[in-house]
This record gives C-alpha cells, sequence and structure tokens, in this order.
C-alpha cells in the first residue's frame, strides 16, 4: 500500500510543479469552502468559490481543474451562481454552461472546464460560484478481496488543496464520512477528526495549481449497487396509461468477495457476517403508480413490498440473494402510471414530461438506455433532455401493430442520481387512430362470424353431380318428407283426442247430437288427413334412400288406420249404448276390449313416432 | 239448436288447429334448439376445460412446473429464436458434458413445434405475446380441444348426447388434467389431445371404409407420433383391435381400407421423425402393426380365391396351404430378423410395462421415478372418482350394443386400464376411455330413465283425458297403479345421477386445486398464522448459478434437476432428466456415494466445477437428495460394483442418525447435505441438527470439507451449492 501511494505522490509532485503562466491568472479566488460527501458510493463535491477579478480585463469564464483519476469517475458537473449571499443556498437559479477546453500551458494530468458566465466580470467585481461534482467509482475497494465476515473498507485519493488555475487566498477542506470508523486518514497540521467529518485546512495565500494529496481509507458498508445497464422502457398509451417496463443488470461494485459463503452465518447474524452485501433496495416511484410487479427470466420474484401516499410510492425490493461484492443479479420491474400526469398538449403538439433515471435510490448506472415508445402513427418526434445524451430511432411492434410504433432512443453513460431530471418527447397524434385498435379487432370478429355464417348456408361442394352429393340432397329431401308424415301422423293423434273428448262430454251431459256431429267432423278431417299422407308416402316408396326407414313409416300408418277404426268402433258403441240408455257397468264392459286395444296401440304409435323422430 | 250444433265445433276446431300448428313451429324448432344447445353446451365445456386448469397461474404466477417440461421451454425458446432447421441440427453441449447430446434426433418434436407455430400465428396475428405465455397455456388449449374430439368420438360410438357427456367428463376429469394444466407444458399435452384424435378417426374410418377419414387418421397417428413415445400404445391397440375382428367374424372392407391406409402412410409419416426412423420397422413393439398388416393382406386374398372358386371343398384345402404357408413364412421373416439383430427385441420400457416387476429387478433407473411405480386404488379413485363404478356401466351397454366402434372403445379401455395399473403416469391414457365408456353409461342411463318419465306422464295425460268415470278405471287401474311407482323410481335415480355427477364435479375441481396445480418449483406452505409462506429456493439458486458462476461452469448434481439447471440456471450439467446414458448417471451416482476424496477424483474427472444438491432439512421438504440417495446408490451400484448397498444400510434399514451406517455418515451426498447443519436449531425444542424432513437428529454434526466449499446455500436451505476447490499446488 505504501509503494502504490508513494507512485501516486511522485506523479503529483511533477505535475504541480509545472505553473501555469496563463493570462487568465487575472482572477484569484478569495473563498474555497470544499465538502466531499462519501457517505454512499458515490461521492458528491460541493465547492463554493468566491472569485473575485483583479486584473482589468472584463472576465467572462472561469476555469475549473480536475485531476486525471477524477475526471476519469467523473458523472455529473454543475456550476451555479450563488446570488443569495446571506443565505447558502445551494443551487440558485440555472447551471451555467460548462464545457471542456485545452489552454495551453496546463499541466497534462489536469482536465480543465470552463464555465461560461452569464456576465463578464468586470474590474474589481466578485461573484460565488457554487459547483457540484458527483464522481461514480471513485471509491476504490482496499482490500480489494474480502471474506463474507469482512468489512469492506474503501480508499479515496484527494488533494488537501484546492487544485485551481488561480491563486487561492483561503480555503478549507470538510470531508463527509459514512461512519466514524477510519480505518486511516492523512495526517496533516491541521487535521481534524470530528464525529464522521474530517476537516482539513483553512489553508491560506497558495499559488496555482497547490497540490497536496490525501489518502483516507474507512469504512463503508452502504449498497454499492451499480447497474452495469439499465434499459428503461416508457410506453405511452393514449387510454390513459404510462407503462415503464426497467430492465436492471446490477452488480456489487464493492469489494469482492472470496471463500465460502456460509448460509448458517449470515442467517444468525447478517449485519455482522455480510455486513458488506446488499439484501434490499429502494425504489421511489411517482405517485399513483399501480400494477406494479417485479421478476427476472425465471419468474416473478416474491419478496417486494409496496407501499404509497400521494406524494410517492414506494417499493422495496429484495433481490432473491443477498448481494456479495462482485455478486449479480438481474431484474425487471415494472408499474404503470395515469397518463395525465405526465403527458401535456402544447400548440397541438403533445408531449411527455417524466424523468430520465432510475427510480432506485443511490445507483450508479454504467450505461442507462431510455425508450419511449410512442403510440403507432406518431409523428414530428423530437426530444429534449437536459443533459447530452445519445438519440437515436427504432420501432417496436407490439400488440395489434401493423406499422410497429416509433421509440426515441436516449442513451447515456454514468447515470448517478442528479440525471434523474424531467426530458421531453414531443410528438404529434391523431386522437383518431386511437379507435384503429379496437376497430380492427371489431371487424376481424365480425369477419370470421360472416365467414361462419356463409360457411353454413353455402353449398361448397365441389362436384354437384357426384354420387355422394346426390344421395345426401335425397337423403335431405327423405328426411323432409318423413317429418312431414310425423306431422300428419300427430295431427291424426289430436284429432283422435278429439274424439275421446267428445266422449268425455256425453259421459258428462249426455248430448248425443253434439257428439255426433264431432264425430263427423271428425271423420272428414281424418280422410282429409289420410289423402295428405298419400303423396309423402308414394314418394318414400320411389325414393330408394328410404328404404330404411319406409318399414316403420308404414307400419305407423297401418298402426294409425288401425286405431283410427277401433277409435270408430268404440265410439259408435259408446253413442248406441247412451242412445239406448244403457246404464254405466254395460257400457264399460262393452267398451273395456276395445279400450286395452287403443291403449296399447297408442303406446306403440308413440314409440314408433319418436323412433321416426330421432331419424 | 242446429245453429248452435254447426257453429260451436268451429271455434274449437279453430283452437285446435292453432294448438296444431304450434306443435308443429315448436317441432321444426326443437331440432334448431337441440343444435342451439349443443353447440353453446360444448363451448361452454370448451372454456371450462381451459379455465378449470388455470388454478396455479391464478395462485403462483405464469410459469413453467416441473422438470421435463423446463427442457421442452428451453428447446422451444431456441426454437423460435433459430428456426427451424437449426433446432433440428442443434447439439447441446450443455448437458451430459463431456458428451453433450443430439437434441434433434432424440426427441419429440410434436410440442415444440406446436407451441412455435402457436407462436408465429398469434405473431401473425399481431399479438405479441412472449413464448413463455404460450408455452404455459398450450397443454390447457389442446385439453380444450380433446373436449371437442371425445365429443365426436362419443358421437360416433354411440349418440350425440354420450358424446357431451364425454366431453364434460374429459373435461374435468383429474386424470387428464394431473397433466395439462396451464404450465405443465410437458409432450402429454398434446398427445392425449393426438391419441383420442387418431383414434376417433381411425374408429370414423372402420365406420364409414372412407379413404380420407383413414388418410386423416394417419396424419393424426403423425403427430402422435411426433409428440409423444405413447404413440406404440395406438400401433399396437390399433393392429390388435383389427385381429379382434378378424376373429369375431367382423372383417369386411372397410376395415381393409381404413387399416391399410393408415398403416401404411402412418408408417412412412412416422419414419420422418428421426427419434423414431427404423425403429418402426426394425423394433419389436412395431412388429404387430406388420404382422397385422400381411394378415389383412392374406385374409383378403382369401376371400378372393373363395370368391373365384365357389367351391368349398376345394377352399378348405387351399386355406389349408395358404395359412401354413403365410404362418410358415411370417415365423420364418421373424426369426431370422430377431437373429440377424434387424428387428430389435423390446426394449426394457416396454417389457416393464407387460410386467410390474421387471424394472425393479432390471432396471432401477426406471423404478426410481415415482411415476413409473404401480398405480395404488386411492390413485384410481382418486383421479376417477364415479367414473370408476361408471365404467364397468358404461363396459355392460357397450356389450349390449356390440358394433366395430363399441368393440374399440371397450378394447382401448381394458388395455388402457391394465396399463393404467401398472404405471401411475398411465392413468392418464386411461382417462380419455374412461370418460367414453362412463359417458356412454350415463348418457344411456339418463336417456332411457327420462324416457321412462316422459312417457309416463303422456300416457298419465291421455289416460286422465279418457278416465271420463270413477267406474271406468277399474280395468287400467293395474296398469296405472305401477306407474307412478315407476316414474318416481326413475325420478329418484335421475336425482341420484345427477348428485353423482354433481359430487363428481365438486371432487373434480378440488382435485385440481388442492394437488395438481402446484408448480413444484415454488412451494407453498401455512405459516404459523395461517397465511401463505412462499419457498423458492430452486429458482434463487437456480438464478444465482445463471449469475453468479462462470458462463462455462459444469454443475454436477443427481439428474433429476438437470433440466433445470440447464433452462433456468443455464449452465452445463453432467447428468439430466433424459435418462438416455445410465452409465453416465451412474458415475454421478457413485461420486455421491463416495467419500469425499474418491468423489474428488471422479468430478475432477468430469470436470465438475460445481455440485448442487437438494436439502429438505430445515423445512421438512421430503422429496430431497438424501431420500433419494438410496436410488443413487442403487443406480450406482448397478454399474460400478465398488458401490455396495449394504454398506449404507443398518440391518436393511436407511438412516441418518447416529445408528446410520459409518460409510453412510461420511460419503459425499451426506456431507454436502448436512455441512454445518449441526450447527443450525431448526426446531424449538429439539437439539441443534434436528433434520424435519426425516424427524430425527443427524449423526455427523462435524462435518468438515476438504475438497469442496459452500459457494451458495438457499434462504430455506433447499438447495445448496458447493464449488469443487481446484487441486493444491504440490509445491
Amino acid at each position: 500500500m505504501m509503494t502504490r501511494l508513494n507512485l501516486f505522490l511522485f506523479t503529483f509532485t511533477i505535475l504541480s510543479s509545472h505553473l501555469l503562466s496563463a493570462s487568465a491568472s487575472d482572477l484569484i479566488l478569495t473563498k474555497v469552502d470544499r465538502r466531499i460527501d462519501l457517505s454512499s458510493q458515490i461521492v458528491r463535491t460541493t465547492t463554493t468559490l468566491k472569485v473575485e477579478n483583479t486584473g482589468s480585463d472584463i472576465v467572462s469564464e472561469i476555469l475549473l481543474s480536475f485531476p486525471e483519476n477524477h475526471v476519469n469517475h467523473l458523472a455529473h458537473l454543475t456550476a451555479t451562481l450563488n446570488e443569495g449571499r446571506g443565505k447558502a443556498k445551494t443551487s440558485s437559479g440555472v447551471g451555467l454552461p460548462v464545457e471542456v477546453v485545452h489552454p495551453k500551458g496546463v499541466p497534462p494530468k489536469l482536465t480543465i472546464y470552463s464555465v461560461t458566465l452569464p456576465k463578464g466580470l468586470g474590474k474589481g467585481d466578485s461573484l460565488t460560484l457554487d459547483v457540484l461534482a458527483v464522481f461514480s467509482h471513485i471509491l476504490k475497494p482496499f482490500p480489494e478481496k474480502i471474506t463474507q465476515a469482512d468489512i469492506q473498507l474503501l480508499l479515496f485519493q484527494e488533494s488537501a488543496y484546492y487544485i485551481s488555475p488561480y491563486a487561492v487566498k483561503v480555503q478549507s477542506l470538510t470531508v463527509k464520512l459514512p461512519d466514524a470508523r477510519v480505518e486511516s486518514y492523512t495526517k496533516l497540521e491541521d487535521t481534524k477528526l470530528q464525529g464522521s467529518e474530517l476537516k482539513y485546512g483553512a489553508y491560506e495565500n497558495l499559488p496555482p495549481f497547490s497540490y497536496l494529496p490525501i489518502v483516507i481509507h474507512f469504512e463503508n458498508n452502504q449498497p454499492f449497487a451499480v447497474a452495469k445497464e439499465l434499459v428503461r422502457e416508457i410506453e405511452i398509451s393514449h387510454w390513459g396509461n404510462v407503462q415503464i417496463t426497467e430492465h436492471y443488470n446490477l452488480v456489487h461494485g464493492g469489494a469482492q468477495s472470496k471463500g465460502e459463503f456460509s448460509r448458517l452465518d449470515y442467517q444468525a447474524r447478517p449485519y455482522v457476517r455480510g455486513a458488506s452485501a446488499f439484501r434490499r433496495l429502494v425504489a421511489k416511484l411517482p405517485p399513483r403508480a399501480h400494477s406494479v410487479y417485479y421478476r427476472d427470466e425465471i419468474g416473478n420474484i416474491s419478496t417486494s413490498s409496496l407501499w404509497g401516499d400521494s406524494k410517492k410510492t414506494e417499493l422495496v425490493i429484495e433481490p432473491r440473494y443477498p448481494i456479495f461484492g462482485g455478486w449479480k443479479t438481474a431484474f425487471t420491474i415494472g408499474y404503470g402510471l395515469p397518463l395525465k400526469d405526465f403527458l401535456f398538449g402544447l400548440d397541438g403538439k403533445r408531449f411527455l414530461n417524466i424523468s430520465f433515471g432510475s427510480p432506485i435510490n443511490e445507483l450508479v448506472i454504467d450505461t442507462l438506455i431510455v425508450k419511449v415508445v410512442l403510440p403507432e402513427g406518431s409523428k414530428d418526434i423530437s426530444a429534449s433532455v437536459p443533459f447530452p445524451v445519445k438519440q437515436r430511432q427504432e420501432t417496436k411492434f407490439s400488440h395489434l401493430d401493423i406499422a410497429g410504433r416509433p421509440v426515441v432512443v436516449l442513451e447515456k453513460n454514468d447515470a448517478v442520481p442528479e440525471h434523474n431530471e424531467h426530458f421531453q418527447v414531443y410528438y404529434k397524434f391523431n386522437c383518431l387512430s386511437m379507435l384503429r385498435e379496437p376497430l380492427m379487432l371489431i371487424s376481424g370478429f365480425f369477419f370470421l362470424f360472416v365467414a361462419s355464417i356463409v360457411y353454413m348456408h353455402a353449398d361448397l361442394s365441389i362436384s354437384k353431380s357426384s354420387a355422394s352429393y346426390l344421395a345426401k340432397i335425397q337423403w335431405e329431401e327423405v328426411q323432409a318428407t318423413v317429418r312431414q308424415v310425423h306431422n300428419i301422423i300427430s295431427r291424426c293423434l289430436t284429432t283422435h283426442d278429439k274424439l275421446e273428448a267428445s266422449l268425455h262430454d256425453l259421459s258428462r251431459t249426455g248430448d248425443v247430437q253434439a257428439c255426433k256431429a264431432t264425430r263427423k267432423s271428425v271423420d272428414s278431417s281424418l280422410k282429409e288427413l289420410t289423402k295428405e299422407l298419400k303423396s309423402p308416402v308414394a314418394f318414400l316408396q320411389s325414393s330408394p334412400q328410404a328404404a330404411q326407414i319406409l318399414p316403420k313409416v308404414e307400419e305407423v300408418i297401418v298402426k294409425e288406420r288401425d286405431l283410427q277404426e277401433k277409435l270408430m268402433a268404440k265410439h259408435s258403441t259408446v253413442v248406441d249404448c247412451y242412445e239406448k240408455k244403457l246404464g254405466g257397468r254395460e257400457i264399460e264392459n262393452r267398451v273395456a276390449l276395445h279400450h286395452q286395444k287403443i291403449a296399447a296401440l297408442r303406446l306403440e304409435i308413440d314409440d314408433i313416432m319418436d323412433l321416426i323422430d330421432e331419424i | 239448436m242446429a245453429v248452435l250444433t254447426s257453429s260451436s265445433p268451429s271455434p274449437p276446431s279453430m283452437a285446435q288447429d292453432l294448438l296444431n300448428s304450434l306443435p308443429k313451429t315448436l317441432k321444426l324448432k326443437t331440432k334448431q334448439q337441440e343444435l342451439l344447445i349443443r353447440v353453446t353446451t360444448l363451448g361452454l365445456i370448451y372454456i371450462l376445460a381451459f379455465i378449470t386448469r388455470l388454478f396455479s397461474v391464478l395462485r403462483y404466477e405464469s410459469m413453467i412446473h416441473e422438470f421435463d417440461p423446463y427442457f421442452n421451454y428451453r428447446t422451444t425458446l431456441y426454437l423460435t429464436e433459430n428456426g427451424f432447421s437449426e433446432f433440428w441440427n442443434w447439439f447441446d453441449s450443455e448437458s451430459w458434458y463431456p458428451l453433450g447430446r443430439i437434441i434433434g434426433g432424440t426427441l419429440y418434436p410434436g410440442l415444440m413445434l406446436t407451441a412455435a407455430a402457436l407462436y408465429k400465428i398469434l405473431h401473425f396475428l399481431r399479438f405479441a405475446v412472449h413464448i413463455r405465455e404460450v408455452c404455459v397455456l398450450t397443454a390447457p388449449f389442446f385439453a380444450s380441444n380433446t373436449t371437442i374430439v371425445a365429443y365426436f368420438f362419443g358421437k360416433e360410438i354411440w349418440d350425440s348426447g354420450a358424446g357431451i357427456v364425454a366431453a364434460a367428463l374429459i373435461a374435468i376429469c383429474p386424470g387428464y388434467i394431473s397433466r395439462s394444466v396451464a404450465g405443465s407444458y410437458d409432450n402429454e399435452g398434446v398427445a392425449i389431445f393426438a391419441l383420442v384424435l387418431t383414434f376417433y378417426l381411425f374408429v370414423k374410418a372402420v365406420n364409414t371404409g372412407s379413404l380420407s377419414w383413414s388418410l386423416a387418421s394417419a396424419f393424426g397417428y403423425f403427430y402422435m407420433v411426433s409428440a409423444w413415445g405413447g404413440y406404440v400404445f395406438i400401433i399396437n391397440l390399433v393392429p390388435l383391435y383389427v385381429l379382434v375382428l378378424l376373429v369375431t367374424g367382423r372383417y369386411s372392407l372397410r376395415l381393409y381400407v381404413a387399416y391399410n391406409c393408415m398403416y401404411v402412410l402412418g408408417m412412412l409419416l412416422a419414419m420422418q421423425i428421426r427419434f423414431v426412423g427404423f425403429q418402426h420397422v426394425q423394433s419389436g413393439e412395431h412388429m404387430a402393426s406388420m404382422g397385422v398388416f400381411f394378415l389383412l393382406q392374406v385374409f383378403f386374398f382369401l376371400d378372393w380365391v373363395r370368391h373365384l372358386l365357389g367351391d368349398a371343398k376345394k377352399f378348405q384345402a387351399f386355406l389349408r396351404i395358404t395359412v401354413t404357408a403365410a404362418v410358415s413364412v411370417g415365423a420364418i421373416a421373424l426369426g431370422v430378423g430377431m437373429a440377424s439383430g434387424y428387428i430389435s427385441p423390446w426394449t426394457g420400457r416396454f417389457y416393464s410395462l407387460l410386467d410390474p416387476t421387471y424394472a425393479k429387478d432390471h432396471i432401477p433407473i426406471i423404478a426410481s421415478v415415482s411415476e413409473h411405480q404401480p398405480t395404488a386404488w386411492s390413485s384410481f379413485m382418486f383421479d376417477f372418482h364415479i367414473l370408476l363404478f361408471l365404467f364397468p356401466a358404461g363396459l355392460y351397454f357397450c356389450f349390449k350394443r356390440l358394433s366395430d366402434a363399441t368393440i374399440f372403445i371397450v378394447m382401448y379401455g381394458l388395455t388402457s386400464m391394465y396399463f393404467a395399473g401398472v404405471m401411475v403416469r398411465l392413468i392418464l391414457v386411461a382417462t380419455p376411455a374412461v370418460c367414453l365408456i362412463s359417458a356412454i353409461a350415463v348418457s344411456a342411463t339418463v336417456k332411457n330413465l327420462t324416457r321412462v318419465v316422459r312417457a309416463k306422464s303422456q300416457t298419465i295425460q291421455s289416460g286422465s283425458g279418457k278416465g271420463s268415470s270413477a267406474s271406468k278405471g277399474s280395468s287400467k287401474g293395474v296398469v296405472d297403479n305401477s306407474q307412478p311407482f315407476q316414474k318416481n323410481g326413475a325420478i329418484v335415480l335421475l336425482l341420484g345421477a345427477f348428485y353423482m355427477l354433481s359430487r363428481y364435479a365438486i371432487h373434480c375441481t378440488w382435485v385440481t386445486s388442492e394437488a395438481y396445480s402446484s408448480p413444484s418449483i415454488v412451494l407453498a406452505a401455512r405459516g404459523a398464522h395461517g397465511q401463505r409462506v412462499i419457498f423458492d429456493d430452486y429458482r434463487e439458486a437456480y438464478f444465482w448459478l445463471r449469475q453468479n458462476t462462470p458462463p462455462d461452469a459444469k454443475v454436477m448434481s443427481w439428474w433429476d434437476y438437470g433440466y433445470q439447471i440447464t433452462a433456468m440456471g443455464n449452465r452445463t450439467v453432467i447428468v439430466d432428466n433424459n435418462t438416455w446414458n445410465n452409465t453416465h448417471i451412474a458415475t454421478v451416482g457413485r461420486a455421491m456415494s463416495s467419500y469425499e476424496d474418491e468423489a474428488y477424483d471422479i468430478m475432477r474427472s468430469l470436470d465438475v466445477d460445481y455440485v448442487l444438491v437438494v436439502f429438505g432439512g430445515v423445512t421438512g421438504y421430503s422429496s430431497d437428495d438424501i431420500n433419494k440417495f438410496l436410488w443413487m446408490v442403487r443406480i450406482g451400484g448397478g454399474v460400478f460394483p465398488v458401490i455396495k448397498e449394504p454398506d449404507y444400510l443398518v440391518n436393511g434399514e436407511y438412516r441418518v442418525d447416529k445408528g446410520a451406517a459409518p460409510k453412510m455418515l461420511n460419503c459425499l451426498m451426506y456431507k454436502l447435505s448436512y455441512y454445518r447443519f449441526g450447527e443450525l436449531t431448526t426446531e424449538y425444542g429439539k437439539p441443534p441438527g434436528f433434520d424435519r424432513a426425516r424427524g430425527v437428529e443427524i449423526g455427523n454434526k462435524d462435518i468438515k470439507l476438504e475438497y469442496l466449499e459452500e459457494a451458495f446455500t438457499t434462504q430455506n436451505w433447499i438447495v445448496r451449492i458447493y464449488k469443487v476447490k481446484p487441486p493444491k499446488n504440490r509445491w
């Protein structure tokens, strides 16, 4: 460890020996306050610069410098003018434009950023500038491999002096640590450790590019959740929903774990034997998020909880297993949001206004891809993002899409929570297009039903003269005829019932005349029916297809005729008896024989009729 | 008076006309009504069959169940991603390391092709579904289709009423549901559909003698062959049926056409499946069909000769010569084929079907699978419920009305019932037959009973019309008195049948929801306060493997988990559920049952990086590796005599506590299962190291591992993964 540090110091000593002889040294920094927050895996450096112009020229830009080992990890840099002097607001007003410049005479290991001021700084004027720099992956675990029982120690290198192309009058540095426990730190004369805060300074009157390396080696067991890749898909449905699907590819970016993983130890004392592991992540979703799910490639993950109020929805997700150093996991979370909270109209255009980054707390994202899926038929698409991103367009096919949905793809490397800013996607969309998909479904079903109706009614046989086709047609005719016969017979049977009914009336009223009249009418109607029967029977006899049914039909006709005769005989017997005024018992005796036969015949006919009916 | 008499009949006659015409219009409508009711009922049955299988999706999630379905899912995924020809020529190096497996030549592709086709169709119709959802819902979809086929089958063998009942019975029969719930993405899911379809088409072909139906049945057979190894049942049952028809003198030209077309075309088509290939003409299991094919030709020839000769005596002589010649030629051909090895003998699996004890003695790997055990009575009751009693009744009805079709269903029912008794999983094959035959019983009984009820009510109506006077009733009183009794009896029986059928429906739903809808990947239990506790340890472990091991890591586990590790863990396995190489499995069994240092050599020789064991001691999960261990010893010992089963037993007893055999206490499987378990208190009031699955305190609490180290153990200890350490430096 010592050799490494020595090497490090060596390079920077060389570096700082080159002094900048630029013209910009008219500016001096009267006061520099630096606060470095090491409490999570993301390092945030807040620097308050008090700049004074001592030269005669108006200066319109201020240079910031960062050493190479920091620049490589710089994820986010903003500079804001601090105008409210009394109350030290961290960010007043919008960020100033910042860009990389390459002025001459700068030590090669330094990268210079230039902050363009909204208006030039005149002679003798001064201003206060807040600079926020966010670094990811800058904390190096040391040792690099630890066992389950070890705590995670990290190394952070910085300069005790603010590295600046300008001379600095007064400066101080405060480092905030996650814990009071510090393994070691570079002790300089005015270094103080107060609780979990480490203070360096104040130092006074230092020339440009002053450099004094310090190293802090401290414990940090915060989750080192690093998303190697995060794909956020934001799909807009004009039916009232914004569906967000986030595919995470997560790794524990801290010290690699080595040796055994013992569940027993972890289970017994999870915060000692597994201190460096993280077991849960918290995602703050927008309010009114619904239909939340959490799954991975092989299925749903049941360990998650959700609660929400009117301001936010909080989703706590637990990966399938605790994530130790170097362990990976991958999962997908998805949720729906009400459309009206995020989609607005502007001059005939619509725009989506939604946050860019991941909802998960303190997550470092190496590659963040945001895909905004617009409804099919959207036009004039443009996106505006507050920081530089790679943009391209794709097409996605979802349910019932024909041309595909336009997708705006935004890609950003090294994203940190500071990138959770709102961005806008503008597009034009005709509301009538919304109805296209339901109409497609409706017409699909409509055609299906029409086709089945056509199929049921159309004659689709190829050859109209083939034997089987003719046979089929003949068979249908035979069936129709049989049905006709069946009808006639059943009508005969109801006529028979009429006759019986008249006998019944007779026994009640004794009106012989009425009874006779009924009989006459029944007689005639039966004759008509018999006539009607002739043509269908003739047809059945002639048709070869009917050969199987014919005997049954003929049988039923014969039986019916028999029954008819029997009924007539019975009827006339009863009527005779009444005319002769015979006693009830006498009638009974005479009719009994008929009666049995009639009942038997009736049953037989019913049976045959049932049989015919089934054909 | 005259006016009165003449006018009075006219209004009644008008009324009569109306009454006449009303039934007429109703009569016309009843056919349509009947059609409407039938179609609606079938539609409802179709939907019912689908939704009753969705318990697992609702209760858990849309996921693939069990073991084999994971392989099917993985291959389907590969098929949809890489196309058919890649799939067909796929050499899978992720399984059976270092041998690999030729996937295209060793699987029945029907299921995967079906699912991929459904997926393609849905995407063509612009439904952007995931292939997993298609796979999960394939089995319920085909179960629904099976109900429709069952309807037509029932209609073909009995009548449309029996068809409807058959469709309703099969829709919810637990015997079928057990293999076709959503997520049970296995060959059987589509195979039962194919099986019933083939049988239906064949019966239809026999009934009609139509070439087109038998062609259709050949294609049904082709689909069946492509889907499941159970096609052997078809290719043996159909010739047996033909033989029975020949023997009972029911030979007809219809049968000749149906069988020949179906056999020849079906055979040619079946040979296109690489896994079957020339087996179809070479293996002993398929010989019966070929024999019957030739027999039919002889029959036809004899028939023709008899027709030509027209002389009984000459024909008798000719018959004798021909039959002797044919039989001897056949016997010689078979003998030569067997002797030369051209015709392979019956496989062990086939033998074990005919003789249930065969597997136990000769093929432990078949006997080790729980679904290959002989069926217990209780599971018949569980899977068939009242169908078990209706089945013989249906057989009675079939025998009462013998036809070609009913003979078929009787034979199908009896043979499949036998096989269902031999192996638990073959209950599935018997289910359609049992449902159809029971449907005949139900339909015929209900029909007869309703006829009784209806006929009597008619005569009673007419009787009351006739019963003009009390004195008249004396003669027919005798008839009338028995009628209400019969009618009541019929009504009681009908109500009884209704009650039985509703009990059946309740039972089926209960069984489906309680027993057959668990995915077995995710285990659920009731917690202390009645809440549902989910053990998702399998997926936890597989996902850990997938994410945190090198992509080329080789995982050794007992073969049960092979498919899941490759599908969910995406890692290479040594053995998997396709138990084609017994020696390889025995090697793994040997490693598991050896001491650690011996096992280390075996694992080194197999390039093993990780060892995965399943352990239920903490949760009380009983189907873990310690309980399967006896089979590992047995299978390992079957190939490597070094492993002796008695070494692991104490007085013929298998135990893990202090009284266990020393070899047991120190073998690899024991060590891996119980590593550091001795320090864990599993149950209140019990000593540490109390194994809840077996209810004993373990015998060896101080387990040290020298060549392996614990890499991962899941939350509930169900899956434990160990890393094989690299060999120590000698210097």
